[in-house]
């Protein structure tokens, strides 16, 4: 059917130049190719030019030098006639909302020209594979994030495309839904030979690929298929357990000299080496009651080595939060008992008990639209709770609330920063809107300043900072009135994992500081980060435990312990059970 | 079975005129922007803005009542622009007028009858509040003009000659009744379709910037010209439906006289719609955010067709500076063809230059439109 020896896209010697404020190298003299009839990954750190080489593709944008060939023509002269062949699904697919789902694919139906006798059928099929058959008539603004997301993808497949651009398709999107879309996109890809370009920030959905490209400053690092990319990384991956604290021993693994990146995952820690001469033994010499084996290296160990030169471990530890170091631990900070919210009709937490110990690192975990943030502003006084009682740090919340907010810290989702404002300025005002002055505050803000190695950035404005930048500085800003419980918001929502790595590095440093930390998210891989965590879908909590034991309650037949995704979408499997027989 | 290519442009033109339609359909805000504002703003400036005097409270101060006295406010009271009442004394009149119980005072001192009846030119006094300038003058006018006229009737009264050599023999054309009404409603349709065409027009494509909706429109094989069609042509249904909903309105409510022809008003509108439609797709396209957008729109679109169009205020009584300005706005072409139509009638003279305009603004305007869309990002 297709000529599948040429490749789906083409760049040659392509340079893209964005020239609003700063002039930024999107792309710089980039040459690639991307197979048919494959599954092709892109992935890069924030600013890679990840989103600018899809809308190369897609036509959107003109290279400033260079070519770009997509299913054999030249993007820059027949765009209109490539945009019939290809399907974009871009960061945010712009569903009409105040549409159905039967009239937003009409509509997209209708622009891509599809013929009315192919169009029933592709329908029909369509609706099935995405499961949104039921839902025809309901509006797209009314579907759940998840289904929002496949109906978005049906929309750009309704034309059956050649090519498939998908730009970080499945971000916010919940593990159940996330699965079933792309096992509609691989089973197209093995049904009709569908070229697939995709970009994304899970590592997971990039190992999964045929072939991986690695972008970074808008310069192709590397290319080849991610089992490639892991393999060098064999010995110098290690586990390592000790009787230590697991972030002390995070601490004490990532200021060895040999060490590349140090992790906590479950009570040992993943170690990556410089290189596959360092001795396992170096490692551990200085540690009590150690222990270290050799670990399979994963797509997401090579992609850490791959981009650590750029990027610097961070090597300090805050001092900010001292003073906890001594207080006693294990007793109950927060306590949630039958928390409910409803809006009208809507219940949006239903019935929420859990409680967290001094110390800790407590994870929510749930899809959009869980109900984790409606939880977290209730926990912070930011909106009042219709029922339940919630204490924190021994306060009743609904009593005191001032009194408790004195000693919490909170970083909301879309980091409140000011942005016009330098990251001196910000940090200046936040010390005093916390009550800050003189030389308690000169004192504070440039140890927040060193603390997260932000000194370079002092004098810059913080919308222009970097995400990851952006994130420590909101970190930093929550800190200043050195808050002995820290409330997390999806810090890492759509950061890289690179940044995302080094911003849990800063969180278990505070941890280990005494700081309690609570933290929402839906990342299910950052869960291992936690101590104990609660899984949230619907409003509801479906299970509270430690990482481990969530992972061990969902063995796979082979006696693998589930990842903390599966175990994830066991759970909610197991929920719909339950439900179906009641 | 593949389509030809100009079916496929049908196809994708339909589909986008289908979708917006539907959006419209479901949008309370575009609902109510082409169709309860228009009411609104009609009644608003059908029974509440009137530039006539009505009912003026009138503080008579007679210093002493006698038969010509009471004529003379016998005949203000049964004007119906007057509300008299009397007075002792100057002083308690002029107290009523500081704390606004009246708007003017006449004031007859005591040799008044003995003067009129003398022949000696016997004299009113007038005070009027002057802080409404525009009220002040339209009240002065009606007393003077009804001393006039009770002048007249007292020297036929009497049997006397008349006593002026020329009398003006006043008619005003086409508003014979001088109702303000008839002369604000016309104009006001120029400025509703401004808002349905350019506001409505200015919100609908930045939302899809700011929805990101955009952006997989883009990508799809459709024309920019197709996409701009798509947007125009229903919006420009809804405006030309606001607009026979404003007519009717004036027509039947109002009582408007609609003395041209219906067919020309039609045109002239049509072209008018056009030109709003084509500012509105502008600012949208440039502003990309619908905040910005709806601003802009108000500040460039919808203000100047309100203050500088010629609908309430006068362009020839404006500074030399503005009356430049006030050529560049679409809405006073539009005005003047309005208000021509509906008062005097198919006036050519006046219709064809001022079509002729907005036939040129439209044309410049959509150039730029489609100079300024685009099917890429930048």
């Amino acid at each position: 059917m297709t000529d599948l020896t040429s490749p789906a896209i083409l760049l040659k010697g392509v340079g893209k130049t964005f020239s609003d404020v700063h002039p930024t190298h999107a792309l710089n003299d980039l040459n690639l190719q991307v197979e048919r009839g494959k599954v092709t990954g892109l992935i890069g750190p924030d600013g890679a030019g990840k989103t600018t080489l899809m809308r190369l593709a897609a036509g959107l944008l003109l290279p400033d030098e260079g070519e770009i060939y997509v299913l054999d023509q030249n993007m820059c002269e027949v765009s209109l006639t490539i945009q019939s062949r290809i399907g974009y699904m871009p960061q945010r697919f712009g569903l009409y909302e105040d549409l159905s789902v039967q009239e937003n694919l009409n509509l997209y139906a209708d622009l891509q020209g599809v013929p009315p006798d192919e169009y029933e059928t592709r329908y029909q099929q369509l609706m099935h594979m995405t499961g949104l058959a039921p839902f025809t008539a309901r509006l797209a603004g009314r579907l759940s994030g998840g289904m929002k997301q496949k109906l978005g993808l049906a929309c750009t497949l309704i034309s059956s495309p050649e090519l498939l651009l998908l730009d970080e398709p499945t971000v916010g999107v919940d593990p159940v839904s996330r699965r079933e879309l792309w096992v509609i996109v691989y089973r197209l890809v093995r049904e009709r030979q569908l070229s697939v370009l995709l970009s994304t920030a899970y590592l997971d959905e990039a190992e999964r690929c045929d072939d991986v490209i690695l972008l970074h400053e808008g310069k192709l690092l590397d290319q080849q298929p991610p089992a490639k990319f892991s393999a060098p990384m064999r010995g110098r991956v290690w586990q390592v357990s000790a009787a230590l604290n697991k972030r002390h021993l995070q601490r004490q693994l990532s200021l060895n000299p040999g060490v590349l990146d140090a992790l906590t995952e479950g009570q040992q820690v993943r170690v990556i080496t410089h290189d596959s001469q360092t001795l396992p033994e170096t490692l551990i010499k200085d540690l009590p009651n150690a222990h270290i084996e050799a670990a399979e290296p994963r797509f997401e160990d090579a992609f850490i080595a791959r981009l650590r030169q750029y990027n610097q471990k961070p090597l300090r530890v805050s001092t900010m939060l001292s003073k906890f170091e001594h207080e006693s631990h294990g007793d109950a900070v927060i306590q949630v008992q039958n928390l409910s919210c409803r809006f009208g009709d809507f219940i949006a937490v239903n019935k929420v008990s859990f409680n967290v110990k001094r110390g800790e690192v407590f994870g929510l975990l749930g899809a959009n639209g869980a109900g984790k943030s409606t939880t977290f502003r209730m926990l912070c006084g930011l909106l009042p709770a219709t029922s339940g009682n919630v204490r924190v740090a021994g306060v009743d919340l609904r009593r005191a609330a001032s009194r408790a907010r004195a000693r919490i810290g909170y970083m909301a989702q879309r980091f409140s920063l000011y942005g016009n404002l330098s990251v001196l300025e910000n940090l200046n005002f936040f010390a005093s809107a916390y009550g800050l002055s003189g030389q308690a505050k000169r004192e504070r803000i440039t140890t927040a300043i060193q603390d997260f190695e932000l000194t370079t950035f002092a004098d810059t404005a913080s919308h222009t900072l970097p995400l990851g930048y952006k994130q420590r500085l909101a970190l930093a800003a929550a800190l200043m009135h050195r808050p002995d419980i820290l409330f997390l918001d999806e810090p890492t929502s759509g950061v890289d994992p690179l940044a995302r790595r080094e911003f849990w590095w800063h969180i278990n440093a505070l941890a280990e500081s005494g700081v309690t930390v609570l933290v929402t998210t839906h990342f299910m891989d950052e869960a291992n980060y936690c101590d104990r965590l609660v899984i949230m879908a619907a409003g509801e909590v479906l299970a509270e435990d430690t990482p481990e034991n969530l992972r061990a309650r969902f063995r796979k037949p082979d006696g693998v312990v589930a990842s903390m995704e599966e175990a994830f979408i066991a759970l909610i499997e197991q929920q719909h059970q339950q439900a179906a027989a009641v | 079975m593949a389509y030809s290519n100009s079916q496929l442009a049908r196809k994708r033109l339909t589909g986008m005129v289908r979708k917006e339609s539907l959006q419209i359909l479901r949008d309370p805000s575009s609902i109510a922007i082409a169709f309860v504002l228009p009411v609104v703003m009609l009644f608003l400036f059908g029974y509440g803005v009137s530039l006539d005097a009505k009912d003026v409270r009138i503080g008579f101060v007679i210093e002493s009542p006698d038969s010509e006295t009471s004529n003379l406010y016998a005949a203000f009271g049964q004007s119906d622009y007057f509300d008299p009442r009397k007075f002792r004394s100057i002083q308690a009149a002029e107290q009523a007028l500081l704390a606004h119980q009246i708007d003017g005072i006449v004031w007859l001192q005591s040799d008044f009858s003995r003067r009129l009846h003398a022949d000696l030119g016997a004299s009113i006094g007038v005070i009027i509040n002057g802080v409404d300038a525009n009220q002040a003058r339209i009240t002065e006018g009606y007393i003077v003009g009804a001393w006039q006229t009770w002048l007249t009737h007292y020297t036929e009264r009497r049997g006397l000659p008349m006593a002026f050599l020329i009398t003006l023999d006043q008619r005003i054309w086409f508003n014979p009744a001088v109702n303000s009404r008839d002369f604000l409603i016309p104009g006001l349709i120029a400025v509703i379709m401004t808002l349905i065409g350019a506001l409505l027009t200015a919100l609908v494509v930045a939302r899809e910037w700011e929805r990101g909706t955009m952006e997989a429109l883009l990508v799809t094989p459709i024309h920019v010209y197709e996409l701009l069609l798509g947007k125009l042509i229903p919006y420009f249904i809804l405006g030309m439906g606001g607009m026979l909903m404003t007519v009717a309105m004036a027509i039947w409510q109002f009582g408007v006289p609609l003395r041209g022809s219906f067919l020309v008003l039609m045109v002239a509108s049509a072209l008018f719609m056009l030109v709003a439609l084509a500012m509105g797709l502008l600012i949208s396209i440039i502003a990309k955010n619908q905040f910005v957008a709806g601003q802009v729109a108000i500040l460039i679109t919808f203000l100047p067709a309100f203050i500088l169009s010629g609908f309430i205020f006068d362009i020839n009584s404006m500074p030399a500076a503005v009356q430049w300005i006030t050529y560049i706005v679409p809405a006073r072409y539009f005005v003047a063809i309005l208000q021509t139509i509906f008062l005097a009638g198919n006036v050519w003279t006046v219709i064809l230059p001022n079509a002729a305009t907005l036939v040129l603004m439209a044309f410049v305007l959509l150039m730029l439109v489609r100079r300024k869309a685009s099917k890429r990002l930048e």
